[in-house]
Parts: structure tokens; sequence; C-alpha cells
């Protein structure tokens, strides 16, 4: 899933705003569910929902920078790149996300 | 060419502003001559500096000292200006023009020039008289005609335009209220933290800011007579003789379209400025160029010297949009931004703020280069960041002073310090001078900062002013003075939780920005350790005034509920002193069925737990719970869980006192409170001390004699019994003492610190002089208590269960399957 962003379908998700700034929504899938989430100066990004540590729920973290921190032990992870920061190590897929004319469209499909 | 002929081109301009006149300075530059240049402008007026409207609305400036052309210059040129007539018609199979009053022009090469229209929004009294748009001197001419002081005027967007229709329209002494859709002023150009700054700024100039406003309608007199207010969406209305939008602009292509010439948002240009008629070039804000539309002045200079290349046939040069730096011309307040300044991914952020001065700076670097910059209160680096921006030069060890500046001077506060005269101010709050601080620290021999506050008094209010004492003393005592190792909240910042706190409520900080601000943060939107912290100190600092914020609350606090290990959520109603009913039970059976809630369990704190409740569930089983009576127990909350009793008098054979109504007074009176950590009390009846009470934050245990009040005991890792604070007789004493006692807990303790820790800090006989021997002082803390309470003792599962907007983080935001 990760790497090659190109060629990708992108689907309307909703509207930026039922993202809250520094939160995040989940959005299902039939693989699962992904995290969208919103930073302050309103960039989105889109992870697996779901910590490399113990799968928590990473929607449900607090989101700061460009980064969130699991609910359930704390892990600090970038919404970049899915990375774990810090001491830990681990990896979360990321998804292509993007917002056009106010709106979040993300690519959930296979990479091209 | 034709020129060598004697037989000149023929130039015809659409537009007389500030892009097509630029464009002709350039031309004549080029090649003095070479055209028979005809002008045509809509308005009357020779070509003025449109970006200097703001200053003429507020009188700084006349309208003869914004013009750029004078009629005389279009003389001294052969220009034939036709004013006052706009272009109804292209013939390109002709290649003529025609005006609105009838002028034909040929020509061999068109320029179009036609700028842009204000945005209008289409609301219920957008015709009134008194609402218009802030774009041309005709508009700055009839806001004066109802300009005047005390009068109200309402602006509508509050970007760079419409702040500097604000700052024009205060000038002018009128009461102006900016009204802007987005939660932050200029989101276009400034962050969120340097827009916090601003909209202090000019709440302090007297304007009224609403963000997160949206414009419903204008009303007035009568169907169509002048506007008197704008009515918002959230039903709240504004007053106002005045109404101006400012909410973008649109790029005028009637023109262009009408002609058959492509458009898309714009005029479409290739890199030549030239439409797809060879003959017709487009400049300015009325173009399109790879899909970008141009608003600022920068880039159209740009643009005017390559289509004069082109259109004068000197040079193939090409358009390339350059970074573009904004400022705001509103006097006395320095602002500048530029590039990237949001910065992204793969950027990285160097920040100073400088609570003192009001200065912030946010450098936005991607690997060794500047791409983004935003500087408030200060801009004196700006030109320079500006440069090294566009420049893209490699920053090397630049990199480490470049937020100073480029003069970056070795700046040694203590020398700073040194200079100073004796009787210069050290302390703002208290008048403190530089001489007697330094005359107590010798006299009385003091050596950290919190001797100098209990002896001078500085830097003991507000608290900005800490840094200065701790120069001082190391100045006055040399190497000796070793400042107190204070554990910082987080990496965020080097202050720890007591100078924080101080800092909130000593200075007035009551947002989360105005403390980072303040205490100069280092990053830009705290972490995940201090930003709940942040959120519970303003929110036990300012009751009714701090707007709690739910992305700052750790998830269990955000959905009123607790998550699980397998990210479902448990759920505890509240069980007054542990007291239930049939019908309670009988509810929370139903639900326990309808949901499939896979386990009932009994808590410690004597309620029922259900668990393993789905997200998506959780409201529907609040509603539930909420229609047989019970109310959230927030077993989930840094807040007061539960009041554990035993059946007392009523019922036991050795109980000496209602222990259980004394509970149940105790939990009415105290549900609802946010805490540093969790707090717990219990009430037994006798000493024989069944309801556990000396392993709670505050225990009560009933005696012959009345009511012995203990605290600061926990279960938990580290077990610590109680020790008892007082004894007291009614029922009334106990309820007074438990609120003054949990008040002083929540303004003085760290987050996250039990009562446990914080006695063993503070010691219990420092809580005892402020709970036992000082009755006004308790009094006080009860009062502040209650206070507090009337905003918090609301059921958040009703809450939550009743609002669509609250209840969309229960549920996915879309469903792909």
């Amino acid at each position: 899933m990760d790497g090659n962003f190109a060629n990708q379908q992108f689907v309307d998700i909703g509207a930026l705003e039922e993202i809250p700034r520094l939160g995040a929504r989940s959005v299902k899938t039939t693989s699962g569910d992904i995290g969208v989430f919103r930073t302050a100066d309103d960039q989105v990004f889109a992870l697996r929902d779901h910590c490399p540590h113990k799968q928590g729920p990473l929607t449900q973290g607090i989101v700061h920078g460009t980064s969130v921190t699991c609910p359930l032990h704390g892990w600090v992870i970038s919404l970049a790149t899915g990375q774990a920061q810090g001491l830990d190590s681990g990896c979360t897929p990321r998804f292509a996300a993007k917002v056009e004319h106010g709106r979040v469209l993300l690519a959930f499909g296979p990479a091209a | 060419m034709n020129s060598m002929t004697g037989i000149r081109k023929k130039l015809v301009v659409v537009g007389n502003g500030m892009a097509g006149m630029r464009t002709v300075e350039e031309i004549l530059r080029r090649a003095p001559g070479m055209f028979d240049i005809t002008v045509f402008g809509a308005e009357a007026q020779p070509n003025y500096d449109r970006i200097m409207l703001s200053p003429l609305l507020a009188g700084d400036k006349t309208f003869e000292q914004i013009v750029l052309n004078s009629l005389e210059w279009y003389a001294e040129h052969y220009i034939q200006l036709i004013a006052g007539e706009a272009v109804t018609e292209i013939d390109r199979a002709h290649r003529t023009v025609t005006g609105a009053k009838g002028t034909v022009a040929d020509y061999d090469i068109l320029l179009l020039a036609t700028g842009s229209n204000p945005f209008v929004l289409p609301l219920p009294g957008t015709a009134r008289p008194g609402v218009m748009t802030f774009r041309s001197v005709a508009d700055v001419e009839q806001m004066l005609t109802i300009a005047a002081p005390h009068k109200r005027a309402v602006v509508i967007g509050g970007g760079l335009l419409g702040l500097e229709a604000a700052h024009g329209l205060n000038l002018r002494g009128m009461a102006v209220s900016v009204v802007h859709l987005m939660p932050t002023l200029m989101e276009r150009q400034l962050d969120a933290s340097a827009a916090h700054l601003l909209e202090r700024n000019l709440t302090e100039r007297g304007m009224a800011i609403y963000t997160c406003a949206d414009t419903q309608s204008f009303d007035g007199e009568g169907e169509d007579g002048p506007v008197h207010g704008v009515i918002l969406k959230d039903g709240r209305r504004i007053a106002a003789d005045l109404v101006v939008m400012a909410v973008g602009i649109r790029p005028n292509v009637n023109l262009a379209k009408s002609a058959g010439i492509a458009c898309g948002r714009g005029v479409l240009v290739d890199d030549a400025m030239r439409t797809c008629d060879p003959a017709i070039f487009a400049i300015g804000e009325c173009v399109e160029h790879n899909k970008q539309c141009y608003g600022l002045v920068a880039p159209i200079w740009d643009m005017a010297k390559v289509a004069a290349d082109h259109i004068c046939g000197v040079a193939q040069s090409g358009f390339v949009p350059a970074a573009a730096g904004t400022r705001l011309k509103v006097s006395g307040i320095e602002m500048f931004s530029a590039g990237m300044f949001m910065g992204d991914e793969t950027t990285e952020d160097i920040l100073l703020r400088d609570a003192g001065r009001g200065v912030y700076k946010r450098l936005v670097l991607r690997g060794d280069r500047l791409v983004g910059a935003v500087c408030f209160g200060d801009t004196r680096d700006a030109g320079w960041y500006f440069q090294l921006l566009k420049d893209g030069e490699v920053l090397g060890e630049l990199r480490e002073t470049m937020i100073s500046g480029p003069a970056s001077v070795s700046s040694d506060p203590n020398k700073t310090l040194t200079m100073m005269p004796g009787h210069a101010e050290i302390c703002g709050c208290n008048g403190v001078s530089k001489s007697t601080i330094c005359n107590a620290i010798e006299a009385f021999e003091l050596c950290s900062v919190d001797d100098v506050r209990a002896k001078t008094k500085a830097s003991a209010s507000c608290g900005s002013c800490t840094g200065l004492v701790e120069g001082l003393l190391k100045l006055s005592l040399g190497d000796k003075f070793a400042p107190d190792a204070v554990k910082p909240m987080c990496k965020c910042t080097s202050n720890g939780h007591d100078e924080v706190r101080r800092r909130i409520k000593g200075g007035g900080l009551k947002t989360m920005h105005a403390v980072m601000q303040a205490l100069e943060w280092r990053t830009a939107d705290g972490c995940a350790s201090c930003r709940p912290a942040l959120n519970f100190y303003l929110l036990s600092a300012w009751p009714g005034e701090y707007v709690d914020d739910a992305q700052s609350r750790f998830v269990n606090e955000r959905v009123h509920a607790n998550i699980q290990k397998d990210g479902t959520y448990s759920v505890v109603p509240r069980m007054w002193g542990g007291t239930t009913t049939a019908g309670e039970l009988r509810a929370i059976a139903d639900v326990v069925d309808k949901f499939n809630i896979p386990a009932v369990k009994v808590t410690g704190g004597q309620r029922i737990d259900m668990l393993g409740v789905k997200k998506e569930d959780l409201r529907a089983v609040w509603e539930d719970l909420n229609a047989a009576g019970l109310v959230s127990g927030h077993a989930y909350g840094k807040a007061l869980r539960t009041v554990k009793t035993c059946v007392g008098s009523q019922w036991c054979r050795f109980g000496v006192q209602d222990s259980t109504a004394m509970g149940v007074a105790l939990e009415k009176a105290t549900w609802g409170s946010w805490h540093p950590h969790k707090v717990k009390l219990a009430v037994s009846g006798c000493p024989r001390n069944c309801a556990e009470a000396t392993i709670k934050d505050f225990g009560v245990i009933a005696t012959e004699a009345g009511w012995d009040l203990h605290v600061g005991g926990n279960g938990g890792i580290k077990l610590r019994g109680t020790e008892l604070l007082c004894k007291v007789t009614s029922e009334e004493e106990v309820i007074e003492y438990a609120c003054a006692f949990l008040q002083l807990y929540r303004m003085e303790a760290r987050y996250l610190e039990r009562t446990a820790p914080w006695i063993e800090r503070v010691e219990l006989k420092y809580v005892q002089e402020k709970i036992v021997d000082n009755a006004e002082l308790r009094r006080a803390l009860f009062e502040d208590f209650l206070y507090a309470q009337k905003f918090t003792q609301t059921d958040p599962w009703a809450q939550e269960a009743a609002s669509e907007v609250l209840g969309r983080k229960y549920s996915a935001m879309a469903e792909l399957v």
C-alpha cells in the first residue's frame, strides 16, 4: 500500500470541516479502518487506524504537529511516514489523502 | 519592423489599472514610439495605486498622493486615454474593440488587463444601500459618505483586504466588527499562532472579531431600505450602518469570454502571457496561468515584463511565478508571510516566540533551504528571509542563528542587565526596580527566585520577568547562584507546571495560543503531554470563560467512556453514594441485552461497569440510560469519580451516622468537577470503616461526636493511607471542607498528580493552614468551587447524545465497501 501513490483512484469521503482541527475520523473499508487526520494548518494524512504496537485506534489519539499519540500506550506515530517515533520502532501503512475545494479525497486501493 | 516604415502598430489596452499601465511602461522602456497606444478604463480616474485604498480610506493619503500615472503622463507619451468607458465588445475578425459609449478602436495587438471583481455574497439584503465592496476609489468615496465617528461598520472577510478596510474605518472613528468564516484571521497568510496575535492586536484597537461566523443576511429599513444589521447563521445579529464585503475576488473574464477567448477561472495565457488568440495578450488579476490566478502585485510586475518582451518582440522570456511575500498595511502591526508558511511533512520549523515584545517568527525549512516564513510583531528581518527564500540559498551554518536575524549579535542578556540603570523597572506588575531587587538580594542574602518574590514581589504576579530576576541573581551571586532545577512540563517548554499555572492566572492568559505565545512554547501546537495539562489549567483558572478543547483531551474524556485494549469502550453510570433502584438496574439490563454488551461487572467504586461497548453504540446506550435517569459516572475522567459509602446508621447495628445520605450529599455537591487526576471519596458510618475511607483522596469517618475528615490516601501502585485533616460536627461542614480541599488541590497540584503525592510534596500542615486554620480562605475556596460547578454539572452523555456535531466523532466519516 505504501510507496507509489501515483495513478491511484481518489474517493471523496466528505468535507474537511467534518474532521476537527488537530483531530481525526475513521473511514471503514472492506480491508479495515483507515484513519484520516487533520493538522492545525489543515493538512490531511491517512494511515491504517492501527498502532504498530498493539493495534490501538490511532484516530482516538491526540494529534500534534504532524504526529499522533496512540491512546493505548502513548506511542507517537508520524502522520507523514507512519513510522513510530523516538525509541519505539514499527510502521503503520499510509494512504494518499488530499484536500480539494474543501473536500477530503482518499486513495485506498492498492498502489498502481 | 513597422516602425521603420513609419506606420506604427496599434496597441489597445483594455483596463487602466496597475497591471495594464505597468505593461505600457515596460513597453515604452523597451521600444518607445513603436506603438500608437489607446487605453480604455472603466473608472473615470487615471491609474492609481489600488494597494493604497486602505490609507485613502483611513485618511492617511489623498487621492492625488496615490495616483501612479497622471493625466499629463498619458499626454506626454501620446497615449490616448478613454477613461470612464468600459469596453463591451471585441471583434477579433476585424481587430476592433467597441466601448460602452460607442467608441471604436482598431488594434494590431490587444492587451487585456480587466482585473478582477470583488465577490459579492448572494445573500438576502445584499442590494440594500450601505452594503458595498472595497475595490475602487468609488467604493471608498461611497463609504466615506456613511462613515462617521460612532457609527457602526461590519466588515465581512478577515483576509488582507478586509482587515485593511476595517483598519481604515476604525481610524475614521467607527465601531468596527469583522466577521470571518474561518476559525483564524488571514488563514491564507498566517498560521494559527500569528493569527492569534493579530486578533489580539485588533481587539486591543477596539475592533470586535467574530471568527467561525457565517453571514446569513442583512436586515434594514423596509424591503430594500438602508442596512441596519448583519444576521449570522448562528442567530447572532451585529448592528451596522455600513457593511463592507471583502470575501475575495473573481477574475473579470466576461469580455474575453464573450469574444470566444479561452477562459478557465481567468483568461488562459501561456508563458508569454499570450491568450489563445496570438494577437491578444492578457495580464494581471484577470489571467489564469498554469491553473493559478494572482492577486498580489509582485508576480503581476513579473508578468508585465514578460508581456512587454513579447509585445515588443525583444526577448523570448517566460513567466515563472516567484514566491510572493505579503504584508498587512495596517499602521502599528508588523506582519509578513511568504512561501510555504504552513510547512508540510517534508519540512521542519524553527520557531521564536518573544512574549515580552509580542513577537512570533516561524521559519519553514526543507532540507537545508528556507521555503516559508511568518513574522509577526517584528518584520525587520523579513526582507532578509524573503531574499534567502527566493534565492533558495543553502543555509549551512546560518540555520543556527537565522531566527534572530542577519545581525544576530551575541545577545548576552546579562550584558543588557548590567547596562540597565538602577531605577529601571524589572517587574511591571508590582513596580519593582532593578536596584530594589539587587539591594534585597544583598541585604537579606536571597538566593532563589522564590526568595526574591517573597521579599520584593518581583515576578510574583504574571511572572513574565522571571528570567530578568534570575539574571539579577546571577549578576549578584555569580557562581553561587544555582537556579532551582525545575522539571519542564514537556519538551515543548522549559517551564515547569507551577510556573505555567502562575503565568496563566497572573498573566490573564485565557487561551491555549495565549499561553504558548506568552511562555514561548517551542512547538506550534504542543504535544500529547502538555495539551491536556494546559487544557485543565485553563479550565480550572477560568471557569465559565475558557472553552474546553476536545482535541486536547485524552480519548476517554473526549468520548466520555473508557477505551479498552480492543478499542471498545466501557460505560459506567453514576450511582449516587453507591445506591441504585430496581428501575435503574432494569434499564441497565435492557441496555446490555439490546446492544449485546459482552461483560458486566461491579466496580470497586460501588457502580456497574458495562464492558465491550462499540463506539458507534455509545450514544444510543447513553440515550437509553438517560431515559431511566442514569447519568455519566465520569469513570473515564481526571475528575470526581465515586463516593463510596457503607449503609450506616440507617441499617447497620454499629452505625453512628447516616453515612449513605452523607455520601449522596457529597456526590451531589462534587460530581462533574475536573481535577489534576481522578478523585475518589468515601464515607464510613463508624470507625470500623467499611467504606475504606482511609485510602481515598477525601475520606469521611463518622464518630459519636460528628465526622473525622481524612485526606491524601489512595490504593493503586503506591498505597498510601490518609492523614487526619480535622474533626467537624455538622454535615454542612463536611461539604464545605470537602469542596474547599478539592478546590485547593485542583488549583495547586500539578496535572496528573494525585492528592497523595501532592500532600507529600506540600505537607499536611500546609493544607491544614489553608483549610482548617483559615476559615475565611476555606469559605472563599468553597465559594470558588461552587461557582465553577455551575458550569460543569451538566450530564455530558445527554449533551453528546443530543448534538449532531458532537455526535460525529462516534461514527466513521465514510464507509467504503
